[in-house]
């Protein structure tokens, strides 16, 4: 009985002086970083490609703000902005983002940089889609065919461009039986799609990232309607007095920077053999992919 | 299989190189995961040791409860301790959304509930002949909740042990409230999720097996102070 009480006297003891030094550590920390925090919503594509895992720090580095990425798709990343949970966005959903601009959630949209979408699947290539041009006859084909396509149906970015080129080709394929939703990331739907061995439309940078994990082979790249345009957005403070304008502000100028854009240049290249972004800073949308 | 052998060579590769950010991370799992065990052992407890020797009517609906709370879902939890921290939420005005102390308290909301669950068993199956008997020896209240607790010492570890274990072990809260920020809220269970969606399967595999590792040491050293008090 003695050494029980002893025991649980040593444990109290080394308890009670962990949470101290644990207290002690989290509060100074916080303190510090809650001063200067920016709170960036994204999509999942440019944390899961690593890209911002060597913006951020340059950012951090050079501005001493401290970022915290919340990778999420760009329907929840601007639901975040709309509601004033958020200080900066970057996100790839360009009719949605107007409609952001236009209820006034937003105060700047600025285009960062581009990839493109591709329609990838297994090499067997069920619907025959290979080397189709436009991304709606490949649609057709593989709702014709019946071939099992995933959608990430998540409201992300790519999601509503699958929407998109669905309207486009004239098929419903929403509660049809080859029309899967997974409801994650793009690189877990790329991970389904792999597995089960069915077609999805993915963004290039995914692919690429994860591509030696996958058996998936780009099948239809190139169409005018597969461009996937990044912009960065500041938040409305005047809708939102708490969020931080001028950290928000100082990241998205950051992004459209020379030393930023040149990062997004050459990202990638020694990894994947190509670039997995292209900067665009200063250009207008409707030129892009000419 | 072989991804598998991978992943496992690449954690002890990972362990031993002592890269930083492995062990920052993983000491930070177990920071966190530690001080919310550490705050639902006081709440789950006395309040499991109350229900347990208190009489009062609707009883059995406040156990039920109590049970039901064992099985709550982290994302749940997360969901809720979101919205609440958001900064236009009730709570906002703390600016904790996206820090740990979020995630503390995310996981001392998941983990109170089993602590309290099992208390509450613990102390329920005592003979209830030995309070009376404690009584009769003229303990006051008191000293006798606390010979009590001494004697269900042993399930009350096991409540430790499932109260850490579950929180240690869960991603939908932490990523939800802490964001899986890197070097600030990222623990072993989020940057896992982040590792394999990003197609990384073996430092994945590697942090599975760190996380395994470290639950399984935190186990043994309270299995050991628990058997070794076995009464025989």
């Amino acid at each position: 009985m003695m050494k029980f009480k002893r025991n649980l006297f040593l444990t109290g003891v080394v308890l009670a002086a962990a949470a101290l030094v644990i207290a002690a550590g989290f509060t100074t920390a916080d303190a510090a970083k809650a001063q200067k925090a920016v709170i960036l919503a994204t999509t999942t594509s440019t944390q899961d490609s690593g890209l911002l895992d060597v913006l951020i720090p340059m950012f951090e580095k050079k501005t001493g703000y401290f970022v915290k990425t919340i990778a999420v798709g760009s329907g929840q990343a601007m639901a975040m902005g709309a509601k004033g949970e958020a200080d900066v966005l970057l996100v790839h959903s360009p009719a949605a983002e107007k409609k952001f601009m236009a209820d006034g959630n937003g105060v700047k949209r600025r285009i960062v940089m581009h990839n493109d979408f591709i329609i990838v699947g297994p090499p067997s290539d069920p619907a025959r889609i290979k080397g189709t041009r436009k991304a709606t006859d490949a649609f057709k084909k593989i709702a014709a065919s019946g071939s099992i396509f995933m959608s990430r149906g998540d409201k992300s970015g790519t999601h509503v461009k699958e929407m998109d080129i669905w309207k486009a080709a004239g098929v419903k394929a929403e509660g049809e039986r080859w029309y899967q939703q997974t409801g994650l990331g793009m690189g877990q739907t790329l991970a389904v799609a792999a597995e089960k061995k069915t077609y999805t439309l993915a963004d290039r940078g995914t692919y690429l990232a994860l591509k030696k994990a996958l058996g998936l082979d780009i099948l239809v790249e190139g169409d005018g309607i597969l461009l996937n345009v990044y912009h960065v957005i500041e938040v409305n403070p005047k809708k939102w007095p708490k969020v931080n304008f001028a950290g928000g502000k100082a990241f998205a100028d950051f992004l459209v920077s020379r030393e930023a854009q040149d990062v997004v240049k050459t990202f990638g290249v020694d990894k994947y053999g190509s670039p997995l972004f292209f900067p665009d800073a200063g250009k207008k949308e409707e030129d892009l992919g000419k | 299989m072989d991804i598998i052998l991978e992943g496992i060579r690449q954690a002890f590769i990972l362990l031993f190189s002592l890269d930083p950010e492995v062990i920052g991370i993983t000491w930070f799992s177990l920071k966190v995961s530690g001080t919310a065990t550490f705050i639902s052992l006081f709440i789950g407890m006395s309040i499991g040791t109350v229900v347990a020797l208190t009489q009062f009517p609707g009883r059995h609906l406040v156990v039920s409860l109590i049970n039901t709370g064992m099985a709550l879902p982290p994302v749940v939890v997360g969901l809720f301790v979101t919205i609440f921290l958001w900064r236009n939420g009730p709570l906002g005005f703390l600016e904790i959304l996206y820090t740990p102390a979020a995630m503390i308290l995310a996981q001392a909301i998941i983990a109170t509930p089993i602590v309290m669950g099992i208390s509450l068993a613990a102390m329920q199956q005592l003979p209830r002949k030995l309070r009376l008997q404690i009584l009769a020896l003229g303990a006051t209240r008191l000293q006798m909740v606390r010979i009590l607790i001494r004697e269900a010492r042993l399930p009350l570890l096991a409540a430790v042990m499932a109260g850490f274990g579950g929180v240690i072990s869960e991603v939908g809260a932490s990523i939800m409230v802490g964001g899986n920020i890197k070097g600030y809220t990222r623990v072993l269970t989020t940057a896992t999720v982040m590792e394999t969606s990003r197609g990384n399967f073996d430092v994945a595999i590697a942090l599975s097996v760190i996380l395994l590792l470290f639950a399984y040491l935190i186990n043994l050293v309270l299995t050991t102070i628990q058997q070794r008090e076995r009464p025989r």
